[in-house]
């Protein structure tokens, strides 16, 4: 997503642009409040308050900010490789299964710090199957990944459903779940992490899964920045004929960068099945694959973007869910409207204020002739 | 004859920075061809473009035949009777030759008439200027000659009485260039006026009967055809009388580090591109490559460095196969002593919007010196890269900026550098000073020499025949995916010229 | 039932399914031959949708809320067309956004309007399309086989049917034999082509995303005014999806768009009708796998398994003007 544009100062580029971009979501989802005869500045204090007023909203508020950290992470690994991932919902979703099974597996056996470890391998493994195909398909057939993934969210949700109805669901039961894990299937909460900034998380599912979305997030940072795969990773998204030149395979360097996107996808099942619901259950990823998209594009795909990003969403989700309480007219879908609106203005209309700022740096600088900053081609 | 077909007074035009032409004034008389030359970058087709309407000049006037127009738009242009034939073909690849023809100038909402009339106007035209195309082939599966007289016939279709034709040869074969002449000497016949962008003066000598000579964004002479010499105008091309030539004692060549046998590539669509060329490189010589841009030395050069695979053939590299024809890849052959200077530094020999450390190890980021472990050496990296930076003056001395920001010749720096400082065997160069600075070329051409001097074996491929003649030891000559000769570098640029030409392909055949 | 009752019934219920799906998928070939990618499809179908049972319940008009669901389709279309041809944005990020504006939007509003949890006010009478009867259906009752056939597979459907399957010649006409066609064909392949010809690419594009959202209007419509009595949250439920691949399964040409759409809601038919029936030697097949069929059907195909997929060449890249 290189643009044709005037370089701006760094804190421009990578600070003001994307809160410009985001004001203006904002902005317009205040104006979809008015229309529907709310006040959008008791909705927003309300969505502050619900989100941060107290522990246990806090506590949500981190809890879905986990499930973000790992669907934004995912979709920016794919992004570095110039490849757009939509199939983080799917990934999760599959990796999901591999969570259950384990637990399902190990939860009357081991304490819940051996299962975790298994679980954890489990669900990236397969997250990374369920991308793999796409994978390999736009490695070695050149089939475009962003319509086998979609294909295969599709494929991921079916699949599931049987899964769920006619496999794993105990015999006797009615509801498409599986039985609830015992203790060795159960994350620990982190009520003592909030509990240190006098905070009590009450019956928020807030849990370890976190900690392991922090360190995915500082392994991807790493991983990009400073490994050789990650050099690869990024000269083939930059610039696949200079990837060609460099000698990089290219095929290669596409499967692995879908496994480690779709096993970063997977890792997010961790958090709602092993750190809440403690069984699986139908759609329990609920969309947040998608948000991954939202986030990866307002953290322009670098983990320090993509933490706060997935904490902001955390707040919608948290802080939108108390407001429905308190404003029956706003629902949760008021969410999804947000989200749409972050992904049209920090993503397809990234460079609309762009032009603007350029000329508007430009008189600031005073280099008087602002024929030096326009944009080139025309 | 004093009519003029187009004049163009005091046209201007600015891209930001970049000030693409100044106070151009231009006068074409009718039923001429009108030769514009200049070297890449001069501003030609900028004003092209202008004539065309794709851009708006910033000031200035266009008169057409006699009165002032306003080009807004190409249908202005098209209006006008001017008709273009670009440099990168304006044609549906999936369309037939009709609908391309027709595309804009369809008569009606509903095809059906249209169609009937285009078909009958395209054999009319056909006839009248012996432009044979079959009418309902599919422009993909035409030779490159035969599309090019497409988009001739869509201006002819258009009743253009001027066209435009930008570098219309870069692409074409001689005889495809030939034909494309006789077709031109016709039109002039039947009176059209006809401008032709070239950087080629052997074209414009060929066939023009004014040229104009543009430098830097202006026009700096207009001459007739027949009274001026290729010399004339080759300087006032370059603005200064330049004979590049490089210090450099004589090559002492030693053993044969690449040796290239019968080797033939195919492109994507099966054409052949190199044609069993057979080729050695001794350490402590350059030989160059010299030929008509698009006559096989791309695919040679990236068959050899592994890019590209061949069909058949067999290269050795310091007297082992490379696999050529199957598992070749570039970055073994870079650890087995094979450095590459692609042509292309945008899109192969860098990545702009990476740092200039970064890019300073590009196709060795698994050099160990640059490794720990799975991890990147980041102090050396960045070390390594301020050294080259020192060593080869790339400007500004800044390792962290994006390489985007360099110059040409600084970026051409950086590959060099990448390349040079690693003691290759042989050293594979395309396009060394293409969109350098002068500053710059003085100084690659030197650093060039000194690497033949330290025994490298050096195989240079470039467009400009100067650049060749100036450095190589000896010149093989490129035409049609095959060798067709060899020359040292004291023979004249006639003869090479003829070579590139392909002319004299058919008596180097029968020795 | 007989097995000719059976296949009326499935061929009958095929037919009712196909329909949004060939409104949408043509929506989508008139966008992307036009270069323009369009992933939200189903946003613009669900948005029309609600828009048209929103306001055929508000005006008791079944034609107003057929202009409305065209009216807000087509400005999703607009705000995808300003989004990837204006501000040469990603075509897919700007397609996955607008589909999550409209998932949003029609619950919010719906409910804040019509606070019946989603819903919009049941249809009937004028607010409703019915199914039509067509002339000779009496008369032919008796003759057996085709009396059944002319009374349930071709009469008996909505206006709307009939007018989906019209589209698709009149698509193929316009594309293949009017000078809007082949322009909209060229500028999807080569917008150099077109711009150097005098038209202007921009307009084209946009006309193509209007045509789009259009067609995107009837299927929402269709959906929420025909088959079912008003809006339900969600109701598209992928099938602005589906469409996209038949769109990619039909190779981006109008007869195979109707053909991949007729199959794909031959399968969803099919679906319906196995649920609990095991077949002969192959036992149950489960109906998770036949929802899923298209779409592994197009992934296959998208391998390049059976025959290649070839989009438009300027699909999903914005046109710049090369100095």
């Amino acid at each position: 997503m290189s643009s044709p544009y005037e370089k701006l100062p760094g804190w421009v580029e990578y600070v003001l642009i994307p809160l410009i971009n985001l004001t203006v979501a904002f902005l317009v989802a205040g104006l979809v409040v008015l229309i529907v005869g709310q006040s959008p500045i008791k909705a927003a204090s309300l969505l502050v308050q619900g989100a941060f007023g107290y522990g246990e909203g806090l506590g949500f508020t981190l809890y879905y900010a986990t499930n973000f950290i790992f669907t934004g992470l995912a979709v920016s690994v794919a992004f570095h490789c110039g490849l757009f991932n939509i199939g983080g919902e799917g990934q999760a979703y599959i990796g999901g299964l591999g969570v259950a099974l384990v637990c399902l597996w190990l939860d009357g056996i081991f304490p819940w710090y051996l299962t975790f470890l298994v679980a954890v391998t489990a669900s990236a493994l397969f997250g990374a199957a369920w991308a793999f195909i796409p994978g390999y398909l736009q490695a070695k057939r050149g089939s475009h990944v962003v319509i086998t993934t979609i294909m295969f969210n599709f494929i991921a949700s079916s699949l599931m459903v049987y899964m769920l109805v006619e496999v794993i669901k105990p015999l006797g039961s009615m509801a498409p779940q599986t039985r609830t894990f015992l203790e060795g299937g159960q994350l620990p909460r982190l009520d003592w992490l909030l509990a240190m900034f006098g905070f009590d998380i009450g019956g928020a599912p807030f849990n370890l899964s976190f900690i392991v979305a922090l360190v995915a997030a500082f392994f991807v940072w790493v991983l990009i920045w400073r490994t050789r795969l990650g050099y690869e990773i990024r000269t083939m998204g930059a610039s696949p004929t200079a990837a060609r030149y460099a000698g990089i395979k290219d095929a290669r360097i596409i499967i692995i960068t879908m496994l480690i996107s779709g096993g970063l996808a997977g890792m997010m099942a961790l958090n709602p099945i092993m750190g809440d619901q403690h069984r699986l259950q139908l759609d329990f990823v609920a969309g947040a694959g998608f948000v991954g998209i939202a986030v990866a594009l307002m953290g322009r795909s670098h983990p320090v973007g993509i933490i706060p990003a997935a904490i902001l969403f955390g707040v919608l989700y948290q802080g939108g869910a108390e407001i429905s309480f308190e404003m029956p007219e706003i629902s949760r879908d008021m969410i999804t409207i947000i989200q749409g609106l972050v992904i049209l203005f920090a993503g397809a209309l990234e460079n609309m204020f762009r032009p603007a700022l350029v000329a508007f740096f430009a008189t600031m600088r005073g280099a008087g002739n602002p024929s030096e900053v326009s944009t080139s081609g025309e | 004859m004093d009519d003029l077909a187009i004049e163009l007074k005091g046209i201007d035009k600015s891209f930001g920075a970049v000030h693409a032409n100044k106070n151009i004034n231009l006068a074409v008389r009718k039923g001429t061809i009108h030769g514009i030359i200049g070297e890449n970058g001069a501003g030609k087709s900028t004003m092209m473009s202008i004539l065309y309407g794709f851009y708006q000049a910033d000031r200035g006037d266009i008169m057409v035949n006699g009165s002032k127009v306003i080009i807004r738009d190409p249908n202005v242009a098209i209006a006008s009777g001017i008709g273009m034939v670009h440099q990168h073909f304006m044609l549906v690849d999936n369309f037939t030759v009709l609908e391309n023809v027709m595309l804009g100038a369809e008569e009606n909402a509903i095809l059906n008439r249209g169609i009937t009339n285009a078909r009958a106007e395209l054999k009319r035209l056909e006839e009248e200027y012996a432009l044979d195309v079959d009418a309902d082939a599919v422009i993909e599966e035409l030779p490159v000659g035969l599309q090019q007289r497409v988009e001739i016939l869509k201006a002819l279709y258009r009743s253009a009485e001027i066209l435009i034709l930008d570098e219309p040869t870069g692409v074409l074969t001689p005889a495809e260039a030939d034909h494309l002449f006789r077709i031109l000497r016709q039109l002039r016949d039947q009176g059209k006026t006809i401008i032709l962008i070239t950087h080629k003066l052997r074209e414009i000598m060929a066939i023009t009967d004014e040229v104009s000579v543009m430098r830097r964004g202006e026009i700096v002479a207009t001459r007739e055809t027949a009274k001026t010499s290729v010399e004339e105008l080759a300087e006032l091309m370059v603005g200064r009388r330049v004979l590049l030539q490089v210090e450099k004692g004589d090559a002492n060549p030693a053993d044969v580090k690449l040796a290239v046998t019968n080797l033939t590539v195919r492109d994507g669509r099966g054409v052949v591109m190199v044609d069993n060329v057979s080729l050695d490189v001794r350490a402590g010589e350059i030989v160059g490559i010299a030929g008509v841009a698009g006559n096989g030395q791309s695919e040679l050069l990236e068959a050899i460095t592994g890019i590209r695979r061949a069909e058949s053939g067999t290269v050795l590299l310091d007297g082992e196969a490379i696999g050529a024809t199957g598992e070749a890849d570039p970055a073994l052959l870079r650890k087995r002593g094979l450095a590459h200077v692609p042509e292309d530094r945008h899109h192969m020999g860098l990545v702009l919007s990476f740092e200039e450390n970064e890019n300073a190890i590009l196709g060795y980021h698994d050099d160990p010196e640059y490794l720990n472990g799975p991890m990147l050496n980041l102090e050396n990296i960045r070390k390594a890269a301020q050294r080259s930076v020192e060593k080869y003056d790339i400007r500004p001395p800044d390792v962290r900026l994006k390489t985007a920001n360099f110059s040409g010749g600084n970026q051409q720096k950086i590959v060099l550098a990448r390349e040079m400082e690693r003691d290759p065997i042989v050293l594979i160069i395309g396009q060394p000073t293409r969109g350098v600075d002068v500053g710059a070329i003085e100084f690659i051409h030197k650093r060039i020499i000194e690497m033949r001097d330290a025994g490298k074996a050096i195989l240079l491929v470039s467009v400009e025949l100067d650049e060749i003649r100036s450095l190589s030891d000896r010149i093989l000559v490129m035409f049609a995916g095959r060798v067709v000769g060899e020359r040292t570098p004291e023979a004249t640029e006639g003869e090479l010229g003829l070579l590139m030409a392909g002319v004299e392909e058919d008596q180097e055949a029968a020795q | 039932m007989d097995y000719f009752q059976i296949a009326l019934v499935t061929l009958e219920a095929t037919i009712r399914l196909s329909v949004p799906l060939i409104l949408a998928a043509l929506a989508g070939l008139f966008s992307e031959r036009a270069g323009i990618f369009d992933i939200g499809l189903e946003g613009k179908m669900l948005a029309a949708a609600f828009a048209g049972g929103a306001a055929a319940a508000v005006y008791d008009s079944a034609f107003l809320g057929l202009l409305a669901a065209i009216a807000v389709s087509v400005c999703l279309a607009l705000v995808h067309g300003y989004a990837s041809i204006t501000q040469r944005g990603n075509q897919i990020v700007s397609g996955v956004a607008i589909n999550f504006i409209a998932i949003g939007a029609t619950v919010i509003l719906g409910q804040a309007w019509f606070r019946q949890g989603g819903r919009t006010p049941q249809l009937g009478g004028d607010s409703r399309f019915e199914a039509v009867t067509l002339p000779f259906v009496d008369t032919l009752a008796d003759i057996p086989y085709i009396g059944d056939i002319y009374a349930s597979l071709i009469s008996g459907h909505f206006l709307l049917t009939y007018f989906a399957f019209a589209m698709v010649p009149f698509s193929w006409w316009v594309l293949y034999r009017t000078r809007f066609g082949l322009r909209l064909r060229a500028v999807g392949e080569n917008p150099g082509a077109v711009d150097t010809a005098g038209i202007s690419v921009t307009r084209m594009r946009y006309l193509a995303v209007i045509c789009c959202g259009i067609l995107c209007g009837f299927a929402g419509a269709y959906l929420s005014m025909a088959v079912a009595a008003g809006f339900v949250k969600g109701m598209t439920a992928g099938k602005g999806f589906i469409a996209l691949a038949a769109l990619i399964f039909a190779k981006w040409k109008p007869v195979n768009v109707m053909l991949a759409c007729l199959l794909f809601g031959f399968l969803d038919a099919l679906a319906i009708l196995m649920q609990g029936r095991p077949l002969p030697l192959i036992g149950e097949v489960p109906v998770q796998f036949m929802q899923a069929l298209p779409y592994i059907l197009t992934v296959i195909l998208l391998a390049g398994f059976i025959g290649k997929a070839i989009p438009p060449k300027a699909g999903g890249v914005p046109y710049v003007k090369e100095r």
